[in-house]
C-alpha cells in the first residue's frame, strides 16, 4: 500500500522534472536562435549597407548629407542630383560606352567559345590534343600581366584608344572554352549529329540549328560572368583608352574624384555610384540562382 | 570522306587561336622583349639584356610592395576565412536548423560584384576623414573623440583595404566552403550526431576535413588576386600609392613605373617578374591538389612503358631467332 503511493509521488516527480528540462531546453534553444539570428542580421546589415547608404544618398541633396549624416529614408533631389552630374561628367555616354563593349564581349564570347569547344569536341583532326593542351596551359598564365606588352602592340598595329583593343580578345575567352568543353560532352551527342548529317546538313548549319542551342544553358551561365567582369573592368580600359569620348563607366566615376563637386555636392556623387551599381545588381537578381549553383559546383568539382 | 569532315574541325577552332596567338600570347612574349630593352615608353629602344632584371633585387621598393601585399592579404584572409567558417557552422549544424541559406547568400555574395573602382570610391566617402560616415557614426555614439584617418596614416590605410578585401571576398568563401560541406551526405553528421559528438568534435572531424581542398584554393587564390591588387589601392590614393607607400602594391609600383616615371623597360620586368611568381603559385598549388592524380597518371606512363619494352624486347629476341 504504502508501496503503491511511494511510487505515484516518483511519477509526479518524474513529470516535473521533465518539463523543467524541456521549459530549459526550450530556453536555451531560443538563446542559441537569438545569438545566431543576430550575428547573420549583423552581417546582412554590413553587406547590403554601403548599397544603401549610395542608393539613399543619391536621392539628397549635399547640404542635406554634410550636416544631417545618414537617414534611413530618401530625399527628394533626384533630378537636381543628376542635372549637377551631367553638367560636370558625361556619365551618359560613359554608361553607352560600356554597355556596348560589355554586350559585345559576352556576345563573342559566348559564340566564338561554343564554336571552338564544338570544334575540339566533333572532330578528330591532327594536332588536337595538342592545341587542347596550350589551352590548358594558358589558363594557368596570369595574361592580363602582359598590359604593357599589350598596349605597345596595340599602339603598333593602330588600336590604341579604341574600344575594339577591349573586345576583340573576347573570340579567345580560354576559360569559357575549358567550360563549355565539359559542359558539351554532357548536353551534346553525337549520335544526334551523324544523324543530322546524313540528312545532308552542313557542318556550320549543323552547329547554328544543333549545337548551339543545346548548348545555350552553358553558354548562358558563363555570358553572366562575362558581362559582369567586363562591365566592371577598369584596369585594361585606363591603360588603354585616353580619350574622353571613350572613356568606361568606371573610368568616368574614377574621375568623379578630381571634380569641384566630390565635396560640395555629394548628392550627384553618390547617385554616380548608383549608377554604376544598380544595372549589376539588376542582373544579379534575375541570375543569382545560376550564379551561386555554378560557383558552389566549381567547389565540389575542386 | 570521314578525314575530310574531320577537317573541318579546323575551321571551327580557327577564330579563336587566330585572336588567341595575336592578343593573348604576342603580348606575353612582347612584354618579355620589352623587359630585356631601355625603354621611355616613346622612342628608341635599348636592348641590354637581363640588366633590368638584374635592377629588381636592388630596389627596395618591389620589397615594400610585396610586403604590403602580404600584409593586406593576410589580415584580409584571417577574417574572411573565420566569418565563412562561422557560417558554415550555423547552417550545417543539424540539431539547430537555420533557414534562408538561399537567401544569405545572395546577400552575402552581393559586394563581389560590384566594380572595385566602384567600391575604392564609395569607401573613400565612407571613411573620409572629416566628411565621412563612419566617422561621423562613431562620433554620435560616443566612441570617439577626435576623427579617424582610416585612410591617411599608413596602418590604418592598410586595414581599411584589408577590411574592403574582407568585406567583398567572405560571401564568395561561404558558398564554395558551404558547396562542399553540403557534398558530404548528411548520415555523416546524423551518425555524429547519434554517437554524441559534440560540436566542436563536428566541426574538427568532419567539417573542416571537408573543407580543406577549397580552403587551400580560397587562400592561394586569395593572394594571386591580392598580388595583382590594383583598383581599390590605386584610386584610394589617387594613384600614388601613399600614405608613405603603405598601399603601393605590385600593380600599382608598375603601372606608376610605366606611365610616370617612363621606366616601360624595367616595368615590363617588374610585370614579368610577378608573372613568373604567380606561375610557381599556381603550379605548385595545381600539383599539390591533384598530387593523386598525377601519381596515377605517371605510374600508367611507368607501366605502359614497360609494356613497351616488353613488346619489343620480346619481338628482338624473336628476330634474334
Amino acid at each position: 500500500m504504502s508501496n503503491e503511493i511511494r511510487q505515484e509521488i516518483d511519477f509526479e516527480e518524474l513529470k516535473r522534472q521533465n518539463l523543467r528540462s524541456a521549459k530549459a531546453r526550450k530556453r536555451k534553444k531560443f538563446i542559441i536562435f537569438s545569438i545566431v539570428y543576430t550575428f547573420l542580421a549583423a552581417l546582412v546589415v554590413i553587406s547590403i549597407i554601403p548599397f544603401w547608404i549610395v542608393i539613399i544618398n543619391a536621392t539628397r541633396d549635399g547640404m542635406a548629407i554634410s550636416t544631417q549624416g545618414i537617414t534611413i529614408f530618401p530625399g527628394s533631389s533626384l533630378m537636381e542630383n543628376y542635372r549637377i552630374l551631367t553638367d560636370n561628367v558625361d556619365i551618359v555616354r560613359g554608361f553607352l560606352n560600356s554597355l556596348k563593349i560589355a554586350t559585345l564581349v559576352t556576345f563573342l564570347s559566348g559564340y566564338f567559345s561554343a564554336l571552338t569547344a564544338y570544334g575540339f569536341h566533333m572532330y578528330d583532326f591532327k594536332g588536337k590534343n595538342v592545341l587542347f593542351g596550350i589551352i590548358l596551359v594558358f589558363m594557368m598564365i596570369p595574361s592580363q600581366l602582359a598590359f604593357l606588352g599589350y598596349v605597345k602592340w596595340m599602339t603598333q598595329i593602330g588600336l590604341m584608344d579604341t574600344h575594339a583593343a577591349l573586345i576583340i580578345p573576347a573570340v579567345a575567352s580560354i576559360g569559357t572554352v575549358f567550360f563549355l568543353r565539359a559542359y558539351i560532352s554532357s548536353a551534346l551527342s553525337k549520335e544526334l549529329i551523324e544523324s543530322a548529317r546524313i540528312d545532308g546538313a552542313g557542318e556550320l548549319f549543323i552547329f547554328h540549328r544543333i549545337g548551339l542551342p543545346l548548348m545555350a544553358p552553358g553558354v548562358a551561365t558563363m555570358s553572366i560572368f562575362t558581362f559582369i567582369g567586363s562591365w566592371n573592368n577598369y584596369l585594361s580600359a585606363r591603360v588603354i583608352l585616353s580619350s574622353k569620348a571613350n572613356e568606361t563607366l568606371p573610368m568616368v566615376i574614377s574621375s568623379l574624384k578630381a571634380l569641384r563637386i566630390w565635396h560640395q555636392n555629394q548628392g550627384a556623387i553618390y547617385l554616380g555610384f548608383a549608377i554604376s551599381i544598380v544595372p549589376i545588381v539588376i542582373v544579379f537578381i534575375f541570375a543569382s540562382k545560376y550564379l551561386i549553383e555554378n560557383i558552389s559546383a566549381g567547389a565540389v568539382k575542386g | 570522306m570521314k578525314k575530310i569532315k574531320d577537317r573541318v574541325g579546323y575551321l571551327f577552332i580557327s577564330p579563336f587561336f587566330l585572336v588567341f596567338f595575336l592578343f593573348n600570347a604576342y603580348p606575353i612574349f612582347f612584354t618579355l622583349y620589352l623587359s630585356m630593352t631601355r625603354y621611355k615608353g616613346y622612342g628608341p629602344k635599348l636592348f641590354i639584356g637581363a640588366e633590368n632584371f638584374m635592377l629588381i633585387f636592388k630596389d627596395p621598393n618591389v620589397v615594400d610592395a610585396f610586403m604590403n601585399t602580404i600584409k593586406i592579404w593576410g589580415v584580409n584572409i584571417v577574417f574572411q576565412v573565420f566569418l565563412a567558417l562561422l557560417l558554415v557552422m550555423v547552417f550545417s549544424d543539424i540539431k539547430y536548423k537555420v533557414k534562408g541559406l538561399g537567401f544569405f547568400r545572395v546577400i552575402f555574395y552581393l559586394p563581389n560584384l560590384i566594380a572595385a573602382a566602384t567600391i575604392a570610391l564609395v569607401f573613400v566617402k565612407l571613411l573620409d576623414k572629416d566628411y565621412g560616415v563612419l566617422n561621423q557614426f562613431l562620433f554620435s555614439i560616443g566612441w570617439i573623440n577626435e576623427s579617424i584617418g582610416w585612410l591617411t596614416k599608413p596602418i590604418l590605410a592598410q586595414m581599411s583595404v584589408s577590411g574592403i578585401q574582407t568585406w567583398m571576398w567572405f560571401g564568395n568563401s561561404f558558398i564554395l566552403f558551404m558547396a562542399s560541406v553540403q557534398a558530404v551526405s548528411k548520415e555523416t553528421y546524423e551518425a555524429a550526431a547519434i554517437d554524441g559528438a559534440g560540436r566542436f568534435q563536428v566541426l574538427k572531424n568532419i567539417t573542416l576535413p571537408s573543407i580543406k581542398p577549397i580552403l587551400m584554393y580560397v587562400m592561394i587564390t586569395g593572394l594571386i588576386g591580392g598580388l595583382q591588387l590594383f583598383d581599390i589601392p590605386f584610386l584610394i590614393t589617387d594613384g600614388r600609392g601613399f600614405p608613405e607607400g603603405s598601399l603601393n602594391t605590385m600593380i600599382v609600383y608598375i603601372y606608376n613605373m610605366a606611365f610616370v616615371y617612363k621606366n616601360y623597360g624595367y616595368a615590363s620586368a617588374l610585370s614579368f617578374a610577378l608573372f613568373i611568381l604567380i606561375m610557381t603559385f599556381t603550379v605548385v598549388f595545381t600539383v599539390m591538389t591533384n598530387r593523386n592524380e598525377i601519381r596515377e597518371f605517371l605510374e600508367r606512363r611507368k607501366v605502359n612503358k614497360e609494356r613497351k619494352k616488353k613488346l619489343m624486347s620480346s619481338k628482338g629476341s624473336a628476330n634474334n631467332e
